[in-house]
């Protein structure tokens, strides 16, 4: 493990002790992946040979900054019959606005593919 | 039509366990078929302008949401052409191959459609699949998983268990729960729990996909695996998702740090009516396929719950092997099944996991019943607390690392205590519940939750809602435990977390050793080219492997002997030849009365020569007792003792309770009769032996006593016994003369 890391708040992780959280001065930003860590894993995991799970890497790089309740809510938008192929194409230029360039892209092959299937909300 | 009774041998034949597994006729439109369904495509693959335009015999308007995901993510276009060109056999061949590395293969496949994976995998025989587990598998060192559950979720005994499976040697512990919404309190007690037995134990929760995650964002596990997936998109949309929102979840588990692998298995279409046709191993090629191109890192296979629908028809059991190794084929962590018990019969579970056992792969069992049958909430494993000394012992006889060691007695009772009292103060700190002592010492001593009386069923439900309310999160129980000196878990809770900012276990096939190093595919990676490479066991942990706490030394036997030591077998002087017509010498063996006191069936010597005594004078004969020094050989003893005896006749035994007539006329090694299950020798006997003897010297005509039987595996419980016992009789043989005893 690397000391010198920086959580997600950008404090680094030698910062954060047990004598620390018992002061209450630590939040689970401090100790959550920044986008950065995630981008170095993608490269590593392209180095072992997988550039799929370094894609996946990427995506959840982008999805950091969401909050939690965004991050459940836009997985329930993609279980099936939950969304119109329009509501899916909204999500997908949200997160485009929001620089989530990936997985704007996996929202807009949902909406084609749901359309297409009949997985779409009825 | 009249039912004619079986005869004897078949109804005999019919009342074995393993005549209450199912057996299938194949029924391919089913789906009930391991290889090679009536709708399984030829491997196919079309690439135009960049893009797929045919995979395994389907066009792409014809494609299923599978087959689009897959389309679009899962194949890499740039080896493709050359990979699907390959010939399967010859592909096939390269597995085996000591001299293809691991990493070419997995570039291949990389580049091949589910149908030209199965096709390959479908062309190895048992042994190959050992082999190509062996060469193919990520991660050098093998491990495990173990489920912690209990009935009633509780949270004392949850964590003494998640302690102790983490003693045992476990590296993830699986839990899950009867009750939902007892899951948050369930997380929090394995967590502790498996802090109190190991640093960087992974946990994990298993409950529905969102609650799942949403645990994993409070720090509350630090991984997940129930994931599923399904290889035909009409079970896939029955289990409310699709290929899309798996890729969202899997995305949304790094993006918290947090470790996970998707599920799938052959037969689970074909159980949920919706195999449309296709073999499970083909089903389960695109659920692989599929798992690499969401980008997960891993996959729990092999049949999983359904894998008794696999173990149902011919050749499905080598399908759940295959399956494991068509993930390790796909780059992907392998965590193999040998999960969900498959057969009522020892015999077909161990033979269902032998091969996965020796080959090694990333976690051997993707939950090991760490705790008894009836506790495991995920249904009984096919190994389970009952089973953990036979693993061991596996381990032990082949030289083989599953992943498990021996755990001290002391320190498991150490442990069980500490996680009880960290549960406890971490819940009373919170204001989540009070436990009892009672409840307490009920949960340190319980090898069951049946063995608990003094619970409160209730108090899992009011904690678990208490953590959702209060939005408790791992940093609280980290407060917690420190607050109450638990500074050690406090600590290796904090390290888990602190692993989530690094990323490394993100990793294929990542676990962490007690040292908190990551081993993945990255940091350890398997890398074998036949005998002599590949994953070598350090000489600790071969040690760990090889001592069980079962195994017995001389030294050991030679103390435990000691301890029956008694002083009425007393030593009289040089023993002469006698004329008398009664006397009957009973000659003993070297060690007798000197370092053997207990013969092998429990009997002190003194008592079982007392009962030759007994039967001797029950036929006039005078018995007397002659040590025999210079030999341990039964046959010479008995010969010297007989023509040391006035009648000719003599008893000879060895102080380990083997007994035998001897007459000084007759050969050394022959004999007149002769006890030689000294295990199974009762008082009985030796008085039966003594009056048989006296009848000998008499020239009177014994009723010859046949030896005992037993169906017992006699030789495999008392044979390194014997070993040690005539190491100790061939230490006390001397040069002296035959000496006179008397027993007291």
């Amino acid at each position: 493990m690397t000391e010198n890391q920086k959580g997600f708040s950008g404090k680094q992780v030698s910062e954060v002790t047990v004598e620390a959280i018992r002061r209450g001065d630590i939040t689970l930003d401090d100790v959550r992946i920044h986008p950065d860590t995630l981008a170095h894993q993608a490269d590593v995991a392209t180095a072992n040979g997988n550039p799929q799970l370094a894609a996946n890497f990427l995506r959840a790089a982008e999805l950091t900054s969401l909050s939690d309740e965004m991050v459940l809510g836009y997985y329930d938008a993609l279980r099936p019959g939950r969304s119109t192929a329009q509501d899916l194409l909204n999500i997908a230029n949200t997160l485009q606005a929001q620089g989530a360039e990936r997985n704007a892209e996996l929202f807009r092959q949902a909406a084609d593919v749901y359309a297409r299937r009949g997985l779409t909300a009825k | 039509m009249t039912t004619k009774e079986p005869i004897g041998r078949f109804r005999f034949m019919n009342e074995q366990r393993v005549n209450l597994d199912g057996f299938a006729t194949p029924a391919p439109e089913l789906g009930l078929v391991a290889f090679n369904g009536p709708n399984d495509p030829a491997p196919s693959l079309v690439i135009t302008d960049g893009r797929i335009t045919e995979l395994d015999g389907r066009t792409e308007s014809e494609f299923d949401s599978i087959d689009s995901f897959i389309a679009i993510h899962g194949i890499d276009l740039e080896v493709a052409s050359e990979a699907m060109a390959i010939d399967s056999l010859d592909f096939a061949r390269r597995l085996v191959d000591p001299n293809i590395s691991r990493l070419d293969i997995v570039r291949l496949a990389s580049g091949m459609t589910p149908a030209k994976l199965a096709e390959v995998l479908s062309l190895l025989n048992a042994a190959e699949l050992v082999i190509a587990m062996t060469k193919m598998r990520a991660r050098r060192t093998p491990s495990n998983q173990a489920h912690v559950t209990n009935r009633s979720d509780d949270p004392l005994l949850l964590a003494a268990d998640a302690a102790t499976a983490a003693a045992f040697g476990f590296r993830e512990l699986e839990t899950t729960v009867p009750v939902a919404a007892d899951a948050p309190s369930n997380a929090v007690a394995v967590s502790i729990g498996a802090a109190v037995g190991s640093p960087g134990v992974l946990v994990q929760c298993s409950v529905e996909e969102s609650a799942e995650l949403a645990l994993g964002m409070r720090g509350l596990v630090s991984y997940a695996e129930t994931v599923s997936l399904y290889g035909t998109e009409q079970i896939f949309i029955d289990g409310d998702d699709t290929p899309w929102s798996k890729a969202f979840l899997t995305s949304a588990y790094a993006s918290r740090g947090i470790k996970m692998r998707v599920t799938s298995g052959g037969g689970s279409e074909a159980l949920m009516g919706g195999a449309q046709k296709c073999s499970m191993f083909y089903l389960e090629a695109r659920c692989v396929a599929l798992a690499r191109a969401i980008g997960s890192q891993g996959v729990q296979n092999g049949g999983i719950d359904s894998a008794a629908v696999a173990g149902a028809v011919p050749g499905g059991v080598r399908s759940l092997m295959a399956e494991n190794v068509m993930v390790m084929l796909r780059n992907l962590e392998a965590c193999t099944g040998n999960d969900a018990l498959m057969s009522e019969s020892d015999v077909r579970r161990t033979s269902r996991t032998h091969p996965i056992f020796i080959g090694g792969s990333d976690f051997i069992n993707s939950g090991f019943g760490s705790i008894q049958r009836y506790d495991n909430m995920f249904g009984p494993s096919q190994w389970n607390s009952e089973d953990i000394d036979d693993f061991l012992a596996m381990q032990r006889d082949w030289g083989v690392d599953g992943g498990l060691r021996t755990a001290d007695e002391e320190e498991v009772a150490r442990l069980r205590r500490r996680a009880t009292d960290a549960v406890t103060a971490v819940y009373s700190w919170l204001g989540l519940g009070d436990f009892s002592a009672a409840w307490a010492d009920e949960a340190v001593d319980a090898a069951g939750s049946k063995d608990i009386t003094s619970g409160d069923l209730m108090l899992p439900l009011t904690a678990a809602r208490t953590i959702m309310d209060t939005n408790v999160t791992m940093l609280d129980v980290i407060t917690a435990l420190a607050e109450n000196g638990f500074d050690l878990e406090a600590q290796r809770c904090l390290d888990m977390l602190k692993a989530r900012v690094a990323g490394d276990y993100l990793q294929t096939s990542a676990i962490f050793d007690e040292g908190m190093n990551v081993l993945s595919l990255v940091t350890d990676p398997n890398v074998y080219s036949g005998p002599g490479t590949g994953y070598q066991m350090t000489p600790e942990r071969q040690q760990q492997v090889d001592t069980i706490r079962q195994q017995r030394s001389v030294a050991d036997l030679l103390s435990e002997q000691q301890s029956f030591v008694n002083k009425n077998i007393s030593e009289l002087g040089i023993a002469e030849v006698s004329y008398d017509p009664r006397d009957v010498v009973i000659g003993v063996s070297p060690a007798t009365g000197k370092d053997i006191w207990v013969t092998l069936s429990g009997l002190s010597v003194a008592d079982a020569i007392g009962e030759l005594l007994a039967g001797l004078e029950e036929e006039g004969c005078v018995g007397r007792i002659v040590r025999i020094n210079d030999t341990l050989d039964l046959g010479m003893i008995g010969l010297t003792a007989a023509r040391l005896s006035g009648s000719g006749v003599s008893v000879g035994l060895q102080a380990k309770g083997t007994a035998l007539i001897h007459r000084r006329d007759l050969a050394p090694l022959a004999n007149l009769e002769l006890y030689s299950v000294a295990p199974t020798i009762t008082r009985d006997l030796y008085r039966m032996m003594g009056i048989n003897a006296g009848r000998h010297a008499k020239g009177a005509t014994p009723e010859p006593v046949r030896n005992p039987y037993s169906d017992e595996a006699i030789e495999a419980r008392y044979h390194t016994k014997v070993v040690s016992l005539v190491a100790i009789e061939r230490m006390c043989v001397n040069s002296q003369h035959p000496q006179t005893l008397v027993v007291t």
